[in-house]
């Protein structure tokens, strides 16, 4: 038998990044908690009322409930088509760059750029960029004749806030990929060839199964962040026209600070942020355990 | 099932070779025959593994063609050559079952699905696998897993001929002698040509039928393990054949003697016309160098070396360093001892390659 050294020491070490968490974390999430349960009719009076803010979000047939279920449900919608579009998407794309040679260092480079440029920043490039009047791509779809408005057209509005996210985001799909794929040893290549199969076969046989663990990581990354999409509806289409790209986040904004309705805005972020961590935790496991009982 | 002929079979990696140096494969002639076992052995680097890529169209030669019975294949991609080809790590198919791992190169083959449940299920048999068939192959140990990269290359019936790169590496050496005799009744029981590469001179002896040595490039001796050990062609194959390996002392050879370190031996042939301008030397297997109580040129003992079932004597021969078996009847040793010589196993070489005597 060998005993473990135990050295409490290292809970001092932790201290900083615990006393970090809390200030950038825990404490606020606690004011969000706080607010939740309250109402105040201004003149910073605030006073006790229970559940009643969740129980009204949760039941559609309340006002601010159908309007937080149109708003989850656009979101969802959103998340999965941007999820759609952008992993086999970024497959595609990184199985078709150069495994070797000058080229790799060019096109991961030119992948990439669309991620490195400023959140802020995105949304009034595409704001311009999509203006049927001075905007390239808006000017061009109007002169070919399609009915392409931002402001006013809800289909323009949809997919131009898909288009950005796909252009803004793909390449993260792309980046894991590739390096997932690179880590497939030369053998496995030489042995389907040696085997007789098709492309496609190994494609499904070896190198899918192979890309799991980091399409897994992709698809929670881009869930979590399509769910939470704000800045480009948020610049671009202004939640409009109508309601239509109003995802949760705008929603969330306008109620808190639009409305200063700190209580209802404060228990639609928390059931938001439980949402978002219920699918990412539900994908995960199953995901995790599926794998597990398969090898057994 | 076919033989495989080489004809000028060379390979540079580095585009258009300039010199002798640039070729990872140096211009090779050679007859694989059907239904024989050969072991390429050579140290690493030494081009065993391109050669055998060569042969499965995983690497296009830059030189030479390559007839597999007399159809030219050297262009021909791997997939339309009909060539099993096993390689150093397990190879498996991650999300499929044993038995679809090894069903999978007939599959892609379009066989018919009843003759690939019969095929699966023999070669399961002959390597032990039938218990496993319906587990997930990841969840396997890695001799199993190699086990299932073995049964992939043995599973299709027609093929060419089978390759094997060190596929016994990621194995236990307790393992490595089952699967080693497996592989062998594998051989007998299916009369397939295999190829097997190694760097382990055991692996390969035990294996093969006859034994390629490679270095540097090139091909040094092809022949059967037995006239490896007794007739190295080459200097190299004397050193990396045999543990430990040939001795090999400067010398002068004039007629049927050889003068060693101021000492005279007696040969077992005659060398009349040994080319003069070359480097001489006489090479003789520890086993053939025998420490003697009666005539023989004079030696101090270093170290003895006791293997159990034989003794090994580390001497100096002159200046030069010799090993020498000890015979079991021999008692103390003291640190002046005479060494003897077997003639008919002493044999000559000028310039690392063996010199053929004519009789005395």
């Amino acid at each position: 038998m060998t005993t473990k050294p135990v050295n409490n020491y290292a809970w001092f070490f932790v201290l900083p990044v615990l006393a970090f968490v809390m200030f950038s974390s825990i404490i606020p999430a606690m004011t969000v908690v706080n607010y939740s349960v309250q109402d105040t009719l201004g003149a910073n009076s605030f006073f006790w009322n229970g559940d009643t803010a969740f129980r009204a979000l949760l039941n559609p047939t309340t006002e601010i409930g159908a309007r937080f279920n149109d708003a989850l449900f656009r979101t969802l919608a959103f998340s999965l088509t941007c999820l759609l579009i952008e992993v086999p998407l970024g497959i595609l794309v990184a199985l078709c760059l150069p495994r070797k040679g000058w080229a790799v260092g060019i096109s991961l480079v030119l992948i990439a750029l669309p991620m490195l440029i400023p959140w802020n920043v995105i949304g009034t490039i595409w704001q311009i960029f999509t203006r049927a009047d001075i905007g390239l791509f808006g000017a061009a779809l109007t002169g070919l004749g399609l009915p392409y408005n931002v402001t006013q057209n809800t289909i323009s509005a949809w997919s131009t806030i898909v288009v950005i996210d796909v252009w803004h985001w793909t390449p993260l799909v792309v980046l894991l990929s590739y390096a997932g794929l690179r880590a497939i040893p030369d053998a496995y290549y030489q042995a389907a060839r040696i085997d007789g199969a098709s492309r496609w076969a190994t494609f499904a046989n070896i190198e899918l199964p192979k890309l799991q663990k980091v399409l897994v990581i992709a698809v929670l990354l881009r869930f979590m962040q399509t769910f939470m999409i704000y800045t480009e509806p948020f610049v671009v289409t202004g939640g409009g026209p109508g309601s239509a790209t109003t995802f949760l986040s705008i929603d969330l904004v306008k109620i808190a600070l639009g409305q200063v309705d700190l209580g209802n805005g404060a228990a639609m972020s928390l059931v938001y942020y439980l949402i978002t961590l219920t699918v990412c935790w539900v994908f995960y496991t199953i995901m995790t355990q599926l794998e597990r009982r398969r090898d057994a | 099932m076919a033989r495989i002929r080489l004809d000028g079979i060379a390979h540079s990696y580095a585009g258009k070779p300039e010199s002798d140096r640039d070729y990872a494969l140096k211009p090779l002639h050679h007859v694989w025959e059907q239904g024989q076992a050969y072991a390429l052995l050579g140290p690493s680097g030494c081009g065993k593994t391109t050669l055998l890529n060569i042969i499965s169209g995983l690497v296009i030669p830059s030189e030479g063609h390559l007839y597999f019975d007399d159809v030219d294949v050297t262009q021909l991609p791997t997939e339309k050559r009909n060539i099993a080809q096993v390689f150093q790590f397990p190879v498996i198919y991650d999300t499929m079952t044993v038995a679809q791992n090894l069903a999978f190169p007939l599959k892609n083959r379009r066989m018919d699905k009843a003759l690939i449940d019969k095929r699966v299920s023999e070669i399961a048999q002959m390597l032990d696998l039938n218990r496993d068939l319906n587990r997930r192959a990841r969840g396997l140990t890695a001799d199993a897993k190699q086990k299932i990269s073995l049964g992939r290359g043995l599973v299709r019936a027609d093929v060419s001929a089978v390759l094997f790169d060190e596929p016994l590496t990621v194995i236990d050496p307790a393992l490595k002698w089952e699967l080693r005799s497996k592989l062998k009744s594998v051989h007998r029981a299916l009369n397939l040509l295999m190829i097997y590469v190694t760097h382990d001179q055991i692996e390969a002896l035990t294996f093969a039928d006859k034994v390629v040595v490679m270095n540097d490039g090139r091909a040094v001796q092809i022949g059967t393990p037995a006239e490896l050990f007794e007739r190295p062609d080459h200097t190299f194959v004397g050193y990396f054949i045999g543990s430990p390996g040939m001795n090999l002392l400067p010398a002068s050879v004039a007629g049927t003697r050889a003068r060693v370190e101021g000492g005279e031996i007696q040969l077992g042939a005659a060398y009349p016309a040994l080319p003069s301008g070359k480097r001489v030397q006489i090479g003789v297997r520890p086993d053939y160098a025998v420490l003697t109580t009666g005539a023989g040129l004079p030696v101090k003992v270093k170290r003895i070396a006791d293997l159990g079932r034989k003794r090994l004597a580390y001497v100096s021969l002159g200046g030069q360093p010799l090993v020498t078996s000890v015979p079991p009847d021999m008692g103390s040793i003291g640190e002046d001892a005479k060494v003897a010589f077997d003639a008919k196993h002493t044999l000559v070489y000028a310039d690392d390659i063996r010199v053929e005597g004519t009789a005395s």
